[in-house]
């Protein structure tokens, strides 16, 4: 029998130290709460991350964790599951962390579908380091480390996590507590990697970054909660909904003018990857924030596919047998 | 007599009588041609029926970085080289006294290391006006008198070849493949030896196809029984078995027993290794060789990039596997930030660097020492890692035994230092029985063994170990990483104080090592001297072949040899302030030289080399002569 755990049992006993209002406290509460639900016993998680104000937030955590360097936890991750898939392994990053410094790591976690929970904050600005343009910075925007305004395009991070060939792709936001916490636990439950991207407010450097998304007086307009095998309504009224145009475009249109059975049901075991982009692609103000799990395919996992081989192989192979194997290939021996 | 260069022009000459078999001491061999000749395999071939036959032998393989570089130029030379020997020796050899040229470009890029007197066999159908242009030669070395020095043989080994194939249905291109089979055969006879061993192969390697086999076979026969009728090869010689020690050997290459050692880790440990790694030259045959043997609890995880693949292993010594990662030294340069980690955590790993020729991409396949300093200062901060160094190709096995055996026990970073040389090099290996092999003891913090909390940084006394927990050990939750712990605790600390006796921990507990090191050996001593070698590394063969020599002349020398470099060993220091001279060969520019007067304030005397060779021995005694005015 596994302990019934509490958030508390989950709060290790550093004094957290993010800003006052930073969106990483509502983060860490989603997962302190979300983790007792799980029925796992706490030794089992492991939180790793990078560099950055995210990326704190092992040591927040009563649980195993490993605050490594920058960009490069997917890759920790990595060998720690391979080493023991019993674990249930999270990685916290940001969006420099994990799309600039790490965009590798991200690509190649991802496409080998590594057993991992990706949990990307995305603030669009660097933090810790005091508010330079990250790859999530809107374009023209002025920046410490860009006063005329940003000259990059900035990239969507779960285009490149599509793109990646991931298996399961959500977003939520850090002021979307409930919402946050359902989306942490099908990840959980997702035999695969995943990827999220918690859209989060950095207080200091980027505030009000997602206000025209997720400003309490607008939000219920601009953003839609997907649900698998739901009709994509949304609204303060659910008055809107979503549907495929004759060109195959998405397209918002008003219930007064079409009815539910017009909407497009969410499907987030859809192979094809195509309506999934584009829904992740929506923005404000012509669509609005996809926000719930946009993907969840199944695909065997990194870990699953290396025992497998493994399997095959010593099937195939002589027992293990050290001594054999030194004394095998050609050998004479001197009397 | 001692070599086939002592041999008299006499027994060169054409003539009617009987073949003459002559006996020489020792034998260096080079097999030269295209590199999609099939050199490699040749000389491989040699190199195994050599050792079959009982014979000391040591190898070197030396091919471009191109796979296959444009056809009949000097750039896609690939060579083999053979030192075999009736007693004991330590280098490939460093002059060529016979050389298999297949073509005009092979001839004109391995002449220059050929020994006066040496014989030159050479694939006379290649030799064309256009090859020798392709060659660079402005006239035909066989006529301008340039070869007057040596004693060629020219055979139509294309033609003959083809001759020999000539009911076999197979392609023009596959018959024209087996031209290295034909100079094999030739070489065997000239070296008298079985073809047994090479047919025996031949069967098995290309047991699905009959007809290949067939050819291959053909062809060396006909090489041998071509040497054995014609005119032109009027002699042979002999080199008698060496007197080995009673066992059971096997020929080896450093990264094959390197490979070795690590699959021996994994048995001697009982605990699963994690190899991560990333393709890079010359390296990658560890990758592949490892691959290959999973069942003996080896995770391969082949990485994105150099970085992902030390991060992994690190990531899989976290959870409680021994972690390693093999590469050359621009892969080293990336994984930095990551070792850094692996010093700041406190946990077990072995970083393989196979050097090479750099800075930068520099010489992917050539030898060198210089990547030294980087894995001793490489990194920011004081970041003290153990440096291990191989000294030959078997070294590599006990060293990377070795390398995971520090590292365990004193949960710390260890980096072993291979290079170009031994990686492709081989030498005879007398096998051990896995019972003479030291055990790998890992021990995990299973509990809080009644202490009232768990303490992460809690250091063993003896070796300044911090314990070791796998995650999923309940009651032992804990956070790591790579901001500066406070002692004991391992919380974040940016404590003045604390930081600089953690700095003082790390260092010292790479110091602690030395109780499980053992000390230096000097030899040579059967004569005082007041001069030393010092040597680390592969450059120990040649070394020791120098100072045989020198002692043959009467000039008596020491030589001692680092394979342990940080720390070194508890004697060093008396060691070599035992000695008025102090010399210290090695393939950099003075790297180890400028570590031991750093470190002991005794002046030493380099002798650098950065050819992307190893050493010569030749060029070591006229050097160390120079230095004693001698």
């Amino acid at each position: 029998m596994t302990k019934q755990y509490t958030k508390k049992d989950f709060a290790s006993d550093n004094e957290v130290r993010w800003c006052p209002g930073c969106g990483d406290y509502s983060i860490l509460t989603a997962v302190q709460k979300t983790l007792p639900e799980l029925g796992v016993p706490k030794e089992k998680f492991v939180f790793i991350s990078g560099i950055g104000c995210s990326s704190r937030f092992p040591y927040y955590m009563n649980t195993y964790g490993f605050h490594t360097i920058h960009g490069r936890a997917p890759a920790i991750a990595t060998g720690v599951k391979i080493a023991n898939p019993d674990l249930s392994v999270w990685v916290i990053t940001g969006d420099g962390d994990a799309l600039s410094i790490g965009g590798n790591h991200i690509l190649h976690a991802l496409r080998r579908n590594v057993d991992i929970n990706i949990l990307l904050f995305n603030n669009e600005i660097y933090g810790l380091t005091k508010g330079q343009a990250s790859p999530t910075t809107h374009y023209g925007q002025k920046t410490k480390s860009t006063p005329s305004g940003n000259p990059s395009r900035p990239v969507r991070p779960l285009h490149v996590a599509l793109g990646s060939e991931a298996t399961f792709i959500a977003r939520t936001a850090d002021v979307l507590m409930k919402h946050m916490q359902g989306v942490l636990k099908e990840a959980y439950y997702h035999n695969g990697g995943t990827f999220i991207e918690i859209l989060q407010n950095c207080h200091i450097f980027n505030d009000g970054v997602f206000k025209n998304i997720l400003d309490k007086k607008i939000r219920d307009d601009r953003i839609i909660l997907l649900e698998d095998g739901k009709p994509m309504v949304f609204g303060a009224n659910s008055d809107k909904g979503l549907r495929i145009n004759a060109l195959g475009k998405l397209e918002v249109v008003s219930l007064e003018e079409y009815s539910v059975d017009d909407l497009l049901v969410h499907d987030v075991k859809n192979p094809d990857p195509g309506i999934h982009f584009m829904l992740a692609d929506m923005e404000p103000p012509e669509y609005p924030e996809a926000m719930g799990v946009i993907r969840a395919v199944k695909e065997p996992t990194f870990g699953e596919q290396i025992r497998h081989t493994m399997k095959v192989h010593a099937e195939q192979a002589a027992t293990p047998n050290l001594e054999k194997l030194l004394y095998s290939g050609e050998t004479w021996t001197v009397e | 007599m001692k070599s086939i260069v002592d041999a008299p022009d006499s027994l060169f000459q054409p003539n009617n009588h009987e073949k003459s078999v002559e006996e020489v001491d020792q034998v260096t061999i080079r097999f030269a041609g295209d590199s999609g000749d099939g050199m490699q395999l040749a000389g491989s071939r040699f190199t195994s029926t050599t050792a079959l036959f009982g014979n000391e032998l040591a190898t070197l393989p030396d091919f471009p970085a191109e796979i296959r570089a444009p056809a009949g130029t000097v750039a896609g030379v690939s060579g083999y080289q053979i030192h075999f020997s009736k007693s004991s020796i330590h280098t490939p050899g460093d002059q060529p006294e016979v050389l298999v040229a297949m073509n005009p470009a092979a001839l004109k890029a391995n002449i220059k290391d050929l020994a006066p007197h040496g014989l030159i066999i050479l694939n006379s159908d290649t030799f064309t006006e256009a090859n020798l242009k392709k060659a660079g030669y402005e006239s035909d070395p066989r006529e301008d008198g340039s070869l007057q020095n040596f004693r060629v043989v020219e055979v139509p080994i294309t033609k003959l070849t083809r001759e020999a194939l000539k009911d076999l249905d197979i392609s023009d291109k596959d018959k024209d493949r087996c031209k290295n089979m034909f100079a094999l055969g030739l070489s065997f006879w000239m070296f008298d030896r079985s073809l047994t061993p090479t047919l025996e192969w031949i069967e098995k390697k290309f047991a699905s196809k009959p007809e290949i086999a067939k050819a291959n076979t053909l062809a060396l026969r006909a090489g041998y029984n071509f040497a054995d009728t014609t005119e032109l090869l009027p002699v042979h010689f002999k080199v008698e078995k060496a007197e080995l020690e009673p066992g059971t050997y096997r020929n080896i290459t450093g990264n094959e027993a390197l490979s070795l050692g690590v699959i021996a880790a994994a048995s001697l440990s009982k605990t699963g290794v994690f190899l991560g790694a990333y393709p890079i030259t010359p390296a990658s045959d560890i990758l592949h060789y490892l691959a290959r043997y999973t069942e003996y609890g080896i995770s391969v995880f082949q990485a994105e990039d150099e970085i992902a693949a030390i991060c992994a292993a690190i990531g899989a010594s976290y959870a409680g596997s021994l972690g390693i990662t093999a590469t050359s030294g621009p892969g080293m340069a990336l994984k930095s930030e990551a070792l850094n980690l692996a010093v700041m955590a406190e946990l077990p790993l072995v970083v393989v660097n196979v050097q090479r020729g750099g800075p930068s991409t520099g010489l992917p396949t050539k030898p060198e020492q210089a990547d030294l300093f980087q894995a001793m200062y490489g990194r920011n901060g004081e970041s003290p890692v153990a440096v291990v160094a191989a000294r030959s190709p078997v070294d590599c096995f006990y060293k990377v035994l070795k390398a995971f055996q520090l590292a365990v026990k004193y949960m710390a970073p260890v980096v072993l230092l291979s290079d170009g040389y031994l990686a492709n090099g081989s030498e005879s290996w007398r096998l051990p029985k896995v019972s003479e092999l030291d055990p790998i003891e890992v021990k995990y913090k299973q509990t809080l063994d009644n202490a009232d909390k768990f303490y992460p940084y809690e250091r063993d006394e003896k070796t300044l170990a911090r314990p070791w927990v796998k995650p999923g050990t309940p009651g032992l939750e804990h956070r790591i990483g790579g901001l500066e712990k406070e002692d004991k605790t391992g919380n974040v600390s940016y404590d003045p104080e604390n930081h600089e006796k953690m700095v003082h921990f790390r260092k010292e507990k790479i110091q602690r090592m030395k109780a499980d090191i053992p000390k230096l050996e000097v030899l040579g001593t059967d004569n005082p001297s007041d001069v030393l070698l010092v040597g680390w590394g592969s450059s120990y063969g040649a070394i020791y072949d120098a100072r045989e020599r020198l002692a043959k002349e009467g000039i008596f020398v020491h030589q001692t040899h680092f394979d342990y470099i940080n720390p070194m060993p508890s004697n060093a220091e008396e060691v070599l302030h035992s000695y008025k001279t102090v010399i210290v060969p090695e393939l950099n520019l003075g790297q180890f030289a400028f570590i031991l007067q750093g470190t002991f304030a005794k002046k030493v005397i380099p002798i650098t080399q950065v050819k992307g060779q190893p050493f010569r021995v030749n060029t070591l005694v006229k050097r160390i002569k120079e230095i004693l005015g001698k």
